[in-house]
């Protein structure tokens, strides 16, 4: 489930088409992560993708709901305004991103494009091994 | 109509589905009347009720999920009943218990005077939406709605008024893992 963004683009048309998965689209990324909740409980291993901006959206929905409640999830973040280099409206949460993650206290992972296999994998290993939400962040590029 | 009558009535007309209620009076008043292992209680994140209803009930669609929330989480997240229109679950009956306010915090009024919920869920798709002023057309309404192939929206109209109950006292982990252990079993 999730929210789009350029950057996520193929990767959520990848999830629309491929049959194994169920992409459900939200509105709002803490809809999204709402819902990642429930299906969480309900048996299934849910992932969050949305652009970083909607980290801003889902402060309270990780400290009362995913965090509270211990919810591991995937949260695929990607990262606007990464080193300043973009449109102006994402530059401040850009520079906001590393720092917001550091405060929540979420395992965060920022992808590179030579060891994304690997490290994706080790995320759903930490995971799914102690439980807790993990975090990828996604610069432009990484995954085409 | 009260809202602590309403949750009575939508409580003796469950069975075995799957309660995911709303943070604030509902769920304290719900937990007074009747606390179920089916039963999970939204302490924080206002507004997510309904995603959480929707993620559950996409996970088991041969289970029923009845959301119970109040105007205020319903209006916080209106798009989610546009997100569950499209996502189009069979097994959804979301109840919104409307008395206008935001009761917990003390009264303040809602857009729920003038914004008409019921309109609202049957335009976003929802299979079935409909308002009930009174116990007995809410329990019409709930029981066809439980056993309908499709989402459900009921709008009740409720007085402002709260019941005299504590918080509810299960610990968020315990009432997670409870929760979880009747999801796995069906």
């Amino acid at each position: 489930m999730g929210v789009p963004c350029s950057t996520l683009g193929s990767i959520i048309n990848f999830l629309s088409e491929a049959g194994e998965f169920e992409y459900v689209p939200a509105t709002r990324e803490d809809e999204a992560i709402g819902i990642a909740a429930g299906a969480y409980m309900g048996g299934k291993t849910p992932a969050v993708l949305m652009q970083n901006s909607g980290l801003g959206v889902s402060v309270n929905a990780l400290a009362s709901l995913v965090l509270l409640y211990k919810l591991p999830m995937l949260l695929i973040v990607s990262w606007r305004g990464y080193k300043g280099e973009d449109a102006s409206e994402h530059l401040s949460m850009g520079e906001f991103l590393p720092g917001l993650l550091r405060v929540m206290n979420v395992s965060t992972t920022v992808l590179s494009e030579e060891g994304v296999e690997g490290e994706v994998r080790d995320s759903v290993q930490l995971m799914k091994e102690r439980g807790i939400p993990v975090v990828q962040v996604l610069r432009r590029g990484v995954v085409r | 109509m009260r809202r602590f009558d309403a949750i009575r009535v939508i409580v003796d007309c469950l069975g075995d589905e799957f309660v995911v209620a709303c943070n604030g009076m509902i769920n304290r008043e719900l937990f007074a009347i009747g606390d179920r292992e089916r039963n999970f209680y939204m302490l924080g994140s206002m507004g997510l009720a309904s995603a959480i209803g929707l993620g559950v009930a996409l996970a088991k669609p041969d289970s029923k999920v009845v959301v119970l929330a109040g105007d205020g989480n319903v209006l916080m997240s209106l798009g989610t009943l546009a997100t569950i229109g499209k996502a189009s679950p069979r097994n959804l009956v979301h109840v919104v218990l409307d008395n206008e306010c935001h009761e917990s915090t003390g009264g303040q009024e809602t857009a729920t005077s003038v914004a008409k919920l019921d309109v609202v869920a049957g335009a976003c798709g929802f299979r079935c939406s409909e308002r009930v002023d009174s116990l007995e057309s809410l329990k019409r309404v709930l029981v066809a709605s439980l056993s309908l192939d499709g989402s459900s929206f009921i709008h009740v109209k409720v007085e402002r008024g709260r019941a005299d109950v504590p918080r509810v006292s299960i610990d968020p982990l315990e009432m997670r893992d409870r929760f979880m252990k009747e999801l796995a079993s069906v």
